[in-house]
């Protein structure tokens, strides 16, 4: 696989904070429209993988490549611009505003009206249209105008992916997208999840087992900070180095 | 020469009163994590409350210490029955502390009026003593030997004692602190009132070389900024290089330049705000 | 839906009482302490941008007050005309919030506030101290007020019209400006800054260019409140001048645009009754502070809205924090 045809390359990245090591020499390859799953016990440093890719922190050494350009250097706004969503692990949503609204500001951070302090933010049809879009594609139309504070958590999950997704992003980082959901919530966005086509590639930290390795094609496992294990589902289940990490032998 | 030794000596002197002024101010900003507006006048509050012991014929540092023991009082009532109330509000409690700053000004307005007062230096530290051809008058190398001796006061009781321990554990991390079982609030409490003593001590040993007169606290209020930004919050080494530093700023600066003395006060302080926010030895501005 | 709903009606309402304010109110006096509430309520318009929509809280906006009304002053003094002064002052506001800017937001939450208040206090220093370029404490006169279309400003009656022309433009633009992305965007820094760096957008810059409007509104309150007094002295780049633009900004609520409307009011009123009766300003603002933030955090509009609303006891029991939410820790 020559760098033109990764949507996702990672070279020897490394991260230390005071001396501790939490990103250790990580490569990582992902193919355009694969769903590649991260996993780790706790602590492994998969969010701070996330947030050096998303460029929130800046890496020690190494360098991280979208569709073979270099962005090792990029900040950290410019990267949703080059086709690099994100979702959160905890949820930080804009609470004072409506559902629509959040979305709305999706759309917006790639727009050039962002900086128009003129028109009526709710007169731009377009954008508006795109905004219910968007909701829809997670099945939140008929609760667009709710306040956010007034959804629940499961409903809020939703509201992230539909921001992310709002942004057309080539590749979509989510992070723990189930946590915290029951069951049903589970399924519903794990129908949303593979009903996103494959020209966006999917990159997901994941703890919950069940639905994650249904969901991946090939699986990275981290320890410490390093990749310890590599390659399609089947392989990395059935590595004992797997075991070894999770269960201590 | 003279001139130059002259003021190099009320530089010191001065520094040992910002370091006074200055310690509570960055322990209480290390830990609280707010900078407390209220720091001035709790400096101008406890001169005005020692010049008026003095004016009963108080000793000098009995006046001191009563002063500090009642601002003590003071700062112990504010924190616990205003500040508290607002825990995990910094914002709101440091607009909380500049209203009550306001307040504090116009009742020693009233009750002192608006003439500055002078309380003559204490009879038993008069005079100078002399090096050489030198003359350093005695009252100034007191100041600096009180500030010296709090300093060191203050530096056993952080390092060395278990009370100590909880400060740096506080300043550290509240949160976890409180999770290990630290009574954070009750911390709180203690630094809060323990800045304001020393800010009161300050005042009054100041005041035979200050002054004391309204507008005095918001005078001291940016000094002890500035020397908190200059040498980091919650670091009793940075307010003390920091007060020292200010103290010779400030008084070779309004020797040479002025009109623009305010000016080369806060100079550093924004080269380091904008070159080294956690300033030049503590931990990163909130 | 039909054309004229409540809120339309109660803007015409007032705009109705504003416009022929002199008339029932007839004493010149209170015509002047319109006035003020008038481009008091513009200053705290000004603040407002920052302090409500962008959460951040500046000790430090009367310093750029005061920059804009002593370069005009100076100039005036120097001999030029007002319409030269009243430019360039605006233009020296917008490069002194520029730097302003720049410095402050090395900082975000208290970190920013503590770099206002400092900035603040170097302005008034330079004010106070330099007194070969501005006469320090003696302050500087200003004569005369600008005649716009060969039109006097010197009655009550007249500078209040002029006054309250500039006041609806201001409530215009925030209007405009609240509705807009940019807007939109601000507040989103406000609320999650992370958030929105992580979206695509650049949230220093938009902090900036907010910095720059609060500035240019705080100028053009400067300039009036020069012509008001005729007058300019230190006094209005104190740490106390910030604190009451600030006071009206929270006391009357930071997240509408009536609030630091009525904000300017209630503090403008306060400060000349009480001034009227009691020598201690000070003390009362300092009261009044101390309540409204222990009590009624979210400004006086909609802490009494709340009040009537939900009736006293609700009111106790609920703690609103919107103070933090103006300015959630550095993200």
């Amino acid at each position: 696989m020559t760098a033109q045809t990764t949507a996702l390359a990672i070279n020897g990245l490394c991260k230390s904070f005071d001396g501790l090591r939490v990103t250790a020499n990580v490569n990582l390859a992902v193919a355009p429209g694969e769903r590649r799953l991260i996993i780790g016990p706790n602590g492994a440093g998969k969010t701070t993988l996330f947030n050096l890719i998303t460029g929130e922190i800046t890496p020690d050494s190494g360098s991280i490549h979208l569709f073979g350009q270099d962005i090792t250097k990029t900040p950290s706004r410019r990267r949703p611009h080059l086709g690099m969503a994100r979702t959160y692990q905890i949820i930080t949503l804009f609470a004072r505003d409506t559902i629509l609204r959040n979305v709305t500001l999706a759309l917006l951070g790639l727009s050039e009206l962002r900086w128009n302090p003129f028109i009526d933010i709710e007169r731009q049809h377009h954008l508006v249209e795109q905004a219910h879009t968007a909701l829809a594609r997670v099945g939140l139309t008929q609760i667009a105008d709710r306040p956010l504070s007034q959804t629940s958590y499961g409903e809020r999950r939703r509201v992230e992916i539909a921001m992310a997704l709002a942004q057309n992003p080539k590749v979509l980082l989510l992070d723990e997208p189930f946590a915290g959901l029951s069951i049903d919530e589970r399924r519903d966005v794990q129908q949303l999840l593979l009903a996103i086509p494959r020209d966006v590639t999917i990159v997901m930290i994941e703890h919950n087992m069940d639905v994650a390795l249904e969901f991946a094609e090939s699986i990275t496992l981290l320890h410490f900070g390093e990749v310890i294990v590599e390659g399609t589902r089947a392989e990395v289940v059935a590595d004992p180095r797997t075991r070894e990490v999770y269960l201590g032998h | 020469m003279n001139l130059w030794l002259t003021l190099a000596v009320n530089s010191i002197s001065l520094g040992g009163l910002l370091f006074l002024l200055s310690a509570g101010f960055s322990l209480i900003f290390g830990l609280m994590r707010i900078p407390n507006l209220l720091h001035g006048s709790f400096f101008m509050l406890g001169a005005y409350l020692g010049v008026s012991a003095l004016n009963w014929h108080i000793n000098f540092w009995v006046a001191a210490l009563l002063s500090a023991l009642a601002m003590i009082l003071i700062g112990g009532l504010v924190e616990r029955f205003l500040l508290r109330r607002l825990a995990g509000q910094e914002l709101a409690q440091v607009l909380l502390t500049l209203g009550l700053s306001f307040i504090v000004a116009d009742v020693c307005l009233m009750i002192w009026t608006g003439d500055p007062w002078q309380p003559a230096t204490p009879e038993h530290l008069r005079g100078a003593v002399q090096v050489g051809t030198l003359f350093f008058p005695i009252y100034r190398l007191v100041i600096l030997a009180v500030a010296i001796v709090i300093a060191i006061a203050l530096w056993l009781m952080i390092d060395w004692t278990r009370l100590g321990a909880m400060i740096r554990a506080g300043v550290d991390d509240a949160p976890i602190a409180r999770v290990v079982g630290i009574k954070v609030s009750q911390l709180f409490t203690l630094i809060f009132s323990l800045g304001a003593g020393l800010a009161a001590f300050a005042g009054v040993m100041g005041a035979p070389y200050l002054s004391v007169y309204p507008g005095l606290d918001f005078e001291m209020l940016p000094l002890a900024l500035i020397v908190v930004i200059l040498g980091g919050t919650g670091s009793l080494l940075g307010a003390l290089v920091g007060s020292f530093l200010i103290g010779f700023l400030y008084n070779f600066g309004q020797a040479m330049f002025p009109d623009l003395a305010y000016v080369i006060l806060f100079l550093p302080m924004l080269l380091v705000l904008v070159l080294r926010p956690q300033g030049l030895f503590g931990r990163a501005m909130p | 839906m039909s054309f004229l709903t409540p809120q339309r009606a109660a803007i015409a309402a007032a705009l109705l009482l504003l416009v022929t304010l002199p008339i029932w109110v007839g004493n010149p006096y209170y015509i002047n302490v319109a006035s003020q509430i008038l481009f008091f309520a513009v200053f705290a318009l000004g603040l407002n941008v920052i302090v409500g929509y962008g959460g951040l809280v500046s000790l430090g906006h009367a310093g750029l007050a005061a920059i804009a009304g002593y370069t005009a002053a100076l100039m005036l003094a120097a001999g030029h005309g007002h319409f030269i002064s009243d430019f360039s002052a605006i233009l020296v506001t917008l490069a002194a919030s520029a730097v302003f800017a720049v410095l402050s937001l090395r900082g975000t939450g208290i970190g920013f506030l503590m770099i206002t208040l400092a900035i603040g206090q170097i302005i008034w220093g330079i004010l106070y101290r330099w007194s070969s370029l501005t006469n320090g404490d003696n302050g500087v006169n200003v004569s005369g007020r600008p005649a716009p279309f060969g039109i006097s400003l010197a009655s009550a009656d007249s500078f209040y019209y002029a006054t309250l022309i500039v006041f609806l433009a201001a409530v215009a633009t925030m209007a405009v400006f609240f509705r807009s992305p940019f807007g939109a965007s601000l507040r989103g820094t406000r609320d999650q800054a992370r958030r929105m760096t992580a979206l695509g957008y650049n949230v220093w810059l938009i902090r900036f260019l907010a910095i720059l409007i609060s500035g240019f509104w705080s100028g053009v309150a400067g300039l009036l409140f020069i012509y008001y007094n005729q007058f300019i002295s230190p006094q209005v780049a104190t740490l106390t001048a910030s604190a009451e633009v600030l006071l009206m900004v929270i006391s009357g609520g930071t997240a509408t645009l009536l609030g630091p409307i009525a904000g300017a009011a209630i503090v403008v009123i306060m400060k000349n009754v009480v001034s009227a009766y009691i020598v201690r300003w000070n003390l009362v603002l300092g009261v009044i502070f101390v309540l409204i933030i222990t009590f009624m955090p979210e400004g006086l509009v909609p802490g009494s809205v709340r009040l009537w609303k939900l009736g006293w006891r609700s009111f106790r029991q609920r703690r609103v924090t919107v103070l933090r939410n103006v300015a959630e820790p550095p993200q």
